[in-house]
């Protein structure tokens, strides 16, 4: 099971990926699902099972993101 | 083909102006991006676009550190220092204001200032240095009137190399609640910052001096615990962010950086602050060699040029710039030979800083100016001063 950070910058997108990277969380860059937000930036997916983990890595680094959505991909 | 100008007999001695050469490390990025990536980041979600935001995004980390900066989205990136001042100043005062800046500005500052002051939209008191270019801070607490906004200060001038207190500076800023908005423009790279530390509010550097950077870069870095959204931005636009809306985001760093970045400098940039921050001693050790080279040069030429007059101390700290003429021929023509017979590249004039100079007693005919970068060298300064003793000789 997926899920995918949405931002509100891909500026931010970036910055969490960076983090998560260093945290050896797995996750991976991609497009915004068109379904999820009308952004045309990217968000970053990663495992399901590692949301609150991502969550709490998020928060510590006071990293401002929108939400946390199931996504299995199109 | 143009000459290889990083291997050649040229003295530069104009790093003030921007810094020459570039490391090649800075050289490699900015072709690496252009070559390998050049994709628009934040826009688009293919892998050469999230590549390209990678880039900024170290950019923003390494300029962060550099000035002890926590949060990188602090860090807006602009075309050069004069646009983040402009940014800083603009973006925080309103009618009625009242500011307090100094008589060593630069036209960055004190230009958007005045011009603020013409229009009525704010009052502004100059607070005078001393000669060797200080300001005393308590001429800045005592300049504080009931509508202060902020205080604007030059860090490290570019006329006399001079480094002015800002911790005291912030410091009273902090107890009276003012703004602290500083011109980092010749110091970041140069001078330890650390912008928590240091009371700054707000800070502008170049991307291209101290950084060793290319130029058309430059950054506005707003301390961790200031509230952006007292800053109003200078443009809207594009940000590849809340693109369903019309609004411009008020979020960092979007609220401030509309329209595409750019990403090739701020390859270079990275590469260069990256350069500094990683070399043995790091800024520190950037110093203490700046320090070195500007006492060295100061004692030299006493000793050896007959007509020398120095208006920048060798007692006092200095971000590595020197103010000097030959009493016997003017600045231009000093500096035409210099160039011509010596291939010793230097500044002379006024260097965008008439109140400087009117404060040195150098006004209008303004000085000559060596700006000591990372790779020059005492053997370059001996070649210099042999050169000014024969310019001031008449050979």
């Amino acid at each position: 099971m997926k899920a995918v950070i949405l931002f509100n910058s891909t500026n931010h997108a970036i910055w969490a990926e960076n983090e998560l990277k260093e945290n050896e969380i797995s996750c991976k860059m991609i497009s915004v699902p068109r379904h999820l937000s009308s952004d045309c930036g990217y968000c970053v997916q990663i495992d399901a099972d590692d949301r609150e983990k991502v969550s709490s890595i998020l928060n510590a680094n006071n990293i401002e993101f929108d939400n946390i959505e199931n996504y299995e991909g199109e | 083909m143009s000459k290889d100008r990083t291997n050649n007999s040229i003295i530069y001695f104009d790093n003030a102006a921007t810094s020459f050469p570039k490391p090649e490390c800075v050289t490699k990025a900015i072709v690496n991006y252009m070559t390998q990536i050049g994709a628009n980041p934040g826009r688009s979600g293919h892998k050469l676009s999230i590549e390209a935001g990678h880039i900024v995004f170290k950019a923003r980390k390494s300029i962060a550190a550099l000035f002890g900066l926590k949060n990188p989205m602090q860090v807006i990136f602009t075309s050069n220092a004069t646009e983040a001042l402009n940014l800083g100043i603009k973006g925080i005062l309103q009618k009625g204001d009242h500011v307090i800046t100094t008589s060593m500005e630069h036209n960055s500052a004190i230009r958007p200032l005045h011009e603020l002051e013409k229009q009525a939209y704010i009052s502004l008191a100059i607070v005078q240095a001393d000669k060797t270019g200080i300001i005393d801070p308590n001429k800045i607490r005592k300049a504080i009137t009931v509508r202060t906004k902020a205080v604007v200060v030059n860090h490290a001038s570019n006329v006399l190399g001079c480094i002015q207190p800002i911790r005291e500076i912030g410091k009273i800023c902090k107890e009276k609640g003012i703004i602290f908005i500083v011109d980092c423009a010749q110091s970041a790279g140069v001078v330890p910052i650390d912008i928590n530390r240091d009371n700054i509010d707000i800070l502008a550097f170049a991307g291209h001096k101290g950084l060793y950077g290319p130029t058309g870069t430059g950054g506005m870095v707003i301390a961790d615990d200031f509230d952006h959204k007292k800053i109003k931005p200078l443009k809207c636009g594009g940000t590849g962010s809340l693109s369903d809306k019309i609004d411009q985001p008020d979020f960092l760093p979007d609220r401030f950086e509309s329209g595409t970045l750019n990403i090739a400098g701020l390859s270079g940039l990275f590469a260069g602050s990256e350069y500094i921050q990683k070399k043995p001693g790091g800024i520190k050790g950037i110093y203490s060699h700046k320090n070195e080279l500007q006492k060295y040069f100061i004692q030299q030429a006493e000793m050896f040029v007959q007509n020398f007059i120095c208006y920048s101390s060798s007692n006092l700290p200095s971000a590595g710039v020197i103010a000097f003429r030959l009493k016997n021929i003017s600045v231009s023509e000093a500096a035409q030979i210099l160039s011509d017979k010596f291939e010793i590249m230097c500044r002379q004039g006024l260097h965008c800083s008439p109140l400087a100079h009117q404060t040195i007693g150098t006004f209008p005919e303004g000085t000559l100016r060596f700006g000591f970068g990372i790779f020059n060298t005492k053997e370059e300064i001996d070649i210099a001063v042999h050169a000014l003793k024969s310019i001031s000789e008449g050979n």
